[in-house]
């Protein structure tokens, strides 16, 4: 019998903790994928960060650090220049890397870093319950912008790609989404690519990626991906913001 | 190997290099700021790697990371710049991962100062970040001796797989004298078996410190408790001066320590038998070395520049049988050998002359 579908190597075979309807496992497959097509998985190192994806490293069946709230970067950055020749990325929601771990972000794309960073925007912090993310939507209802983000309060949510995008050693810089079919299959190729940036020695590569929270965002699964399609594609718009090579 | 003319900060630097550490990541505060300005001229002639991180907060990560990835790393600051650091230090501390930390202490709390100042006791010894764990720590009293602490302070770390800090203060880090360089004692070290250095035909390392479940998180931590027993049994040291015949035993450690020599030997020409108890490990705390004070032994002054520290940890080690006295210091004022005499003239009733 011909195998037509598998789970990657790359991946455990532990059961998630992730929500029913919640894109994270998606996302983690993608990573998973690439890691074994570029056939990597041994040579490389992952990052789990604070937050929903904080236990990423039972699922990655590879090399794990598990890093303090926002600093995943700086952790990949040590790790990085101890092992130039190893692969090193970083798997961060948006409150841990938008908003506490802003700093180290924003330092480790200026240095020009070669990890690739995975950063998932489900714009509110899952793990600690729904409440407000620096990603947000204005108006979006969360545990503590119970009656919607007001931007006259707590300002406007912050597009990632689009402000890493102006630093001359962030490379690589995507925004992709999983709501549908089509869409995974770019972010594939997008998640793929970061990797292969930091293989050949490119520079910093990251990929936003635009991901549902059902549970907190107080949606089923289906109607989760339709809110992220028709609310945050608007603001978040995806497409390549950096490619290697790109001259300024 | 002759001996060499060094300033204290640059000599942090090369013992570091010398034993070994190929990595070093920090952030510029005074008055340590030669420590990274000497790494980032060394380091590169020996294949390390130098990086000023964007904080010290990002600093200790890095170090974290290249620490978890089986390095010989480190990170040197002073006091506000310690304190940045605490949330990754209880990190590393929870997943056992094996560091330099050097602490060129100055005045605070807040901003503080920048003159020299040991205010940073408790935090070194107690604790420092969240949670049950803590750091080994040296406290030196020359240059000579950090330089000797630190060449070993590799081989400690990667022995318990748990930080070590070097408690130091301006005066230390910032003054020159004669230092030679010598190989420490040989340790057996275990394998870095558990590092991240790529799955390469065994099963994935994981280096973390969550652990969900209650249970498991408290039999990691009893873990813990018992390499710090083990440090406590096995790696107290102290230096103990004039002490045979002594009534009044002075204690205090690093630069303190050596203004409280000359003390000690200005109260002998008054008749006064003084003696000096002089901690090396602040953390283990060298309780050991108060077992071996003679039966003369009437009353106990603990001298430090802060306001009081270390004087819990000698009022634990004297258990009550003797009074113990403090003098101090505090906010970057170095404590002058006059006034310590006078406190202890005080204390054994005599009148300074």
């Amino acid at each position: 019998m011909k195998v037509v579908f598998e789970r990657p190597t790359a991946l455990t075979d532990k059961q998630t903790h992730y929500c029913p309807g919640c894109t994270h496992g998606i996302i983690h497959r993608l990573v998973a994928e690439s890691i074994d097509e570029l056939e990597v998985r041994e040579k490389t190192i992952g990052v789990a960060s604070v937050g929903c994806s904080v236990l990423a490293y039972d699922y990655f069946n590879l090399d794990m650090q598990q890093a303090a709230h926002g600093r995943a970067p700086a952790v990949a950055t040590g790790i990085k220049r101890v092992h130039p020749d190893k692969v090193v990325f970083t798997y961060q929601g948006d409150g841990d890397l938008a908003s506490i771990g802003m700093a180290e972000i924003v330092h480790a794309a200026a240095r020009g870093e070669k990890i690739t960073v995975i950063f998932v925007n489900n714009t509110i912090y899952g793990m600690t319950g729904g409440q407000m993310a620096p990603t947000s939507l204005v108006g979006q209802k969360t545990t503590t912008s119970p009656l919607g983000r007001k931007a006259e309060h707590c300002g406007y949510p912050i597009r990632m790609a689009e402000l890493l995008s102006t630093l001359q050693g962030a490379v690589s810089v995507a925004r992709v989404s999983v709501h549908d079919i089509p869409n995974i299959i770019k972010a594939k190729k997008a998640i793929k690519k970061a990797f292969e940036t930091q293989i050949k020695g490119e520079g910093f590569a990251i990929v936003e990626v635009l991901s549902t929270c059902p549970t907190n965002w107080g949606l089923p699964p289906l109607d989760a991906l339709k809110w992220l399609k028709e609310n945050m594609i608007p603001y978040y718009p995806l497409g390549e913001y950096r490619t290697p090579g790109e001259v300024k | 190997m002759a001996k060499q003319l060094m300033k204290g900060n640059e000599a942090i630097g090369e013992a570091a290099i010398q034993a070994g550490c190929r990595y070093f990541f920090g952030y510029p505060i005074t008055p340590q700021n030669e420590v990274p300005e000497y790494m980032s001229r060394r380091l590169p002639e020996v294949g390390g790697v130098f990086l000023q991180a964007e904080s010290e907060v990002a600093a200790i990560n890095m170090v974290y990371g290249a620490a978890g990835a089986g390095a010989r790393v480190m990170t040197s600051s002073s006091s506000p710049g310690i304190s940045l650091k605490q949330e990754g230090i209880s990190y590393i501390a929870g997943s056992e991962l094996p560091c330099l930390i050097i602490n060129i202490i100055r005045g605070g709390p807040g901003l503080g100062g920048i003159q020299p100042a040991q205010s940073d006791y408790f935090q070194a010894t107690k604790g420092g970040g969240h949670g049950d764990y803590n750091l080994f720590v040296f406290a030196p009293a020359s240059i000579q001796e950090m330089v000797d602490l630190i060449m070993e302070s590799f081989d400690i770390a990667d022995y318990y797989r748990n930080p070590v800090m070097i408690l130091g203060d301006g005066t230390l880090g910032q003054m020159m004298e004669p230092v030679e360089f010598k190989a420490p004692k040989k340790r057996d070290l275990p394998p870095k078996d558990w590092a991240t250095t790529g799955c390469v035909g065994r099963e994935p390392n994981v280096i973390n410190s969550l652990s969900l479940v209650a249970e498991n998180l408290e039999r990691h931590n009893w873990r813990l408790q018992e390499k710090y027993k083990h440090m406590k049994e096995n790696e107290q040291r102290w230096e103990l001066y004039k002490t045979e015949d002594a009534e009044l035993v002075m204690v205090a450690y690093g630069t303190t320590a050596r203004i409280v020599k000359s003390v000690v030997n200005k109260l002998r020409e008054q008749g006064i038998k003084a003696g000096l108890l002089r901690p090396i490990t602040i953390f283990p705390y060298p309780v050991k070395a108060f077992a071996l004070l003679p039966e003369t032994v009437k009353a106990f002054l603990t001298v430090e520049m802060s306001a009081g520290q270390m004087v819990e940890d000698v009022r634990l080690a004297v258990n009550g049988k003797n009074p113990v006295h403090f003098c101090g210091r505090t906010g970057g004022v170095i404590p002058t050998p006059a006034e310590i005499t006078k406190v202890a003239m005080e204390i054994m009733g005599g009148e300074p002359r």
